[in-house]
């Protein structure tokens, strides 16, 4: 029997919707282990969010202490593995996040774990289970087997839905152990992508540009506000610093699914399409019949971004 | 203050190529792949010799695997690293035993600073650094960035984006996370993996190649350092993913309106 436990993430005192998909493949590794289902969260001053997220269900370990404020890895890999010990869990996940992708690898080194980084599904039952992951940025999936007694993953959030809120789950405090002034890291500052757009992983519709808008992104964002949908870009406009690196849609930025994905001036290359070809809809615009995007899109228009997305704006009104 | 400067460099398929699953699921198909240094890694590279220029001190690359790899720590030593150190493996690895070889390198060699990518691009792990770190009980600070564009004045003058304190004793990180762009300062010694935003690689010149020839590369074998070299991530089996179908192309932006309005009903 493997007891599995998700660490669940909150900002700015919300819980983050990718742990409640998080929570869901936790539920489905319960199931096929036979084991207990726990979450647990770090930071400080976290009562509203462990509360949301025990009214999901799930017995919520919290953490909370001035120390674990920011989520540096050495102050929280500690706790979890701790926290994981205590509640004999032998299966540790998270969402497939900046931060979990930044700790859970301490936490696997302090469980002498092995880990699965972005399972997209698991396959067989109790000590056969096996993690379902993409590599080489996704044209590659391999049926992976960690042979650890403890065995750590991230889940991309895309893959698996959020967990409803149902029953009532315990809160318990969880001991922190960690000497402030041992650390070796210290949280110097953030600097916020403030928008009033959703989220790029949560959103329904996202408009994304990329090196075809030259630097121009105001038809990619006046489509983008006009359909209540957020934006993506490609790893050539970041780069290029046209656009906050947040925005970044692909490989190695983030990994969308939305009903509606509308690429505009993006060429379409391997390390993008990894990050949004579990789109239900692609459009792709473009003025290159031949730009690869076309093989996976939907509907293709051939054509200049400039006049054709103000076009498509005033006539999707 | 020198700095002394450990980076990795690993062999990995060009991402570029073409990558195709064997019929029988055991692996990739080689044949007319090319390979090349993982280019986070390459990243690593630059950034430490940009350190390596503000501070001077030692550029170090060590690379894990088969003969091959060789032709990586070359490339690396032709961008302008000191020397290499390759640890002989010709198994298959993981992130766990990577790691754990890693860290024989570093108490060996007691660099400042270990600089790794922040991802294979073939395994697409993303853990070997913070493996690392917690293995050294030292500081680490993921996906390095900086705060200006890859086009900016700071980039054609080649600054280095980590900034190490005048002492020697502490590096200041700027790093991307999700809904923005964080800042750590880590004590050194300390490991850090760079994103892409991070640098311009430079290219080797030609001296740079012939230089790197005569540059030291010291083979380790892997099986002498002591560390269990079972990989603890197994893969039993490969397959292509689902493949998407393109669809149609439209004529028009009122085709396309139609089409979204009632066909896929997406808008
Ligand atoms: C290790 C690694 C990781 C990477 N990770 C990512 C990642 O996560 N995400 C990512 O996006 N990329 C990633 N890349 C980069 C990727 O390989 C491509 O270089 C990048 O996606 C190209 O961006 P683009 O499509 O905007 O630019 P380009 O490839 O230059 O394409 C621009 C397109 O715009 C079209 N165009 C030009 N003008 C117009 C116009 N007026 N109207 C309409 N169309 C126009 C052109 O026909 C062209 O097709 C990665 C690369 C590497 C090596
Ligand atoms: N065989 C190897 N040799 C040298 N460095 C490696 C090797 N494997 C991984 N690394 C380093 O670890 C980083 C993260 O790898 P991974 O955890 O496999 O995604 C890479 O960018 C490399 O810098």
């Amino acid at each position: 029997m493997a007891n599995v436990l998700i660490v669940a993430e909150q900002h700015a005192g919300h819980l983050r919707k990718a742990s409640l998909h998080a929570l869901s493949a936790g539920r489905e590794l319960a199931r096929r282990t036979g084991g207990r289902l726990a979450a647990a969260l770090l930071g400080s001053g976290i009562d509203a969010a462990a509360a949301e997220l025990a009214a999901h269900g799930v017995e919520v370990h919290v953490a909370d202490a001035a120390v674990l404020e920011h989520p540096l890895a050495e102050a929280w890999a500690p706790v979890v593995a701790d926290l994981a010990r205590a509640t004999g869990s032998t299966l540790v996940g998270a969402a497939a996040t900046a931060v979990a992708k930044d700790v859970l690898p301490r936490v696997a080194a302090r469980l002498e774990a092995g880990m699965a980084t972005e399972v997209v599904g698991f396959g067989g039952e109790g000590s056969d289970l096996t993690f379902r992951r993409p590599m080489w940025a996704g044209n590659v999936l391999a049926e992976v087997e960690i042979t650890t007694p403890v065995k750590v993953f991230t889940v991309r959030p895309t893959e698996f839905a959020a967990a409803p809120r149902e029953g009532q789950g315990e809160l318990r405090r969880a001991p922190v152990a960690v000497d402030a002034a041992s650390l070796r890291t210290r949280h110097l500052g953030f600097v916020e992508v403030k928008s009033a757009r959703p989220e790029l992983t949560e959103a329904r519709t996202i408009v994304a540009g990329g090196r075809g808008t030259k630097g121009d992104f105001r038809p990619v964002e006046a489509l983008a506000d006009a359909l209540g949908a957020a934006v993506g870009a490609t790893r050539a406009a970041v780069d290029a610093g046209w656009v906050p690196n947040d925005w970044q849609v692909g490989q190695t930025g983030k990994v969308v699914a939305p009903e509606l994905y509308v690429a505009a001036g993006i060429s379409g290359a391997i390390q993008h399409l990894a990050g949004m070809k579990g789109s239900r809809v692609i459009v792709a615009v473009n003025k290159d019949p031949d730009a690869p995007i076309f093989q996976i899109a939907d509907y293709g228009l051939v054509a200049d971004l400039f006049p054709a997305l103000p076009e498509l704006q005033a006539k999707l009104r | 203050m020198p700095l002394k400067l450990l980076v990795t460099a690993k062999r990995v398929e060009d991402p570029e190529s073409r990558i195709q699953v064997k019929p029988d699921g055991t692996g990739i198909v080689t044949e007319g792949v090319n390979y090349k240094l993982n280019p986070f890694d390459e990243i690593a590279v630059e950034e430490a010799l940009r350190l390596e220029e503000q501070h001077g001190g030692e550029v170090v690359v060590v690379s894990i695997g088969g003969a091959r790899a060789v032709t990586e720590l070359r490339a690396a030593l032709a961008m302008g690293a000191d020397r290499g150190i390759h640890v002989r493996h010709d198994g298959p690895l993981d992130p766990v035993v990577v790691s754990a070889l890693l860290a024989k390198v570093f108490e060996q060699e007691k660099p400042d600073l270990a600089i790794l990518g922040k991802q294979s691009i073939d395994d697409d792990q993303n853990q070997a650094g913070q493996y690392l770190a917690e293995r050294l009980g030292l500081g680490q600070a993921t996906f390095a960035s900086k705060h200006d564009s890859l086009e900016s004045e700071a980039e054609q003058k080649r600054l280095p984006g980590l900034a190490v304190s005048a002492d020697g004793t502490r590096v200041t990180v700027v790093r991307e996370v999700d809904g923005g762009v964080e800042t750590l300062e880590v004590r050194l010694p300390a490991v850090v993996t760079t994103d892409l935003r991070l640098n311009k690689p430079r290219f080797a010149s030609l001296p740079g190649i012939m230089k790197a020839k005569k540059k030291e590369i010291r083979e380790i074998p892997a099986a002498s350092l002591g560390v269990d070299l079972t990989p603890k991530v197994a893969v039993r089996k490969l397959a292509a993913p689902p493949a998407r179908k393109g669809g149609v192309k439209v004529a028009d932006v009122d085709e396309l309106v139609r089409k979204l309005r009632d066909e896929a009903k997406a808008v």
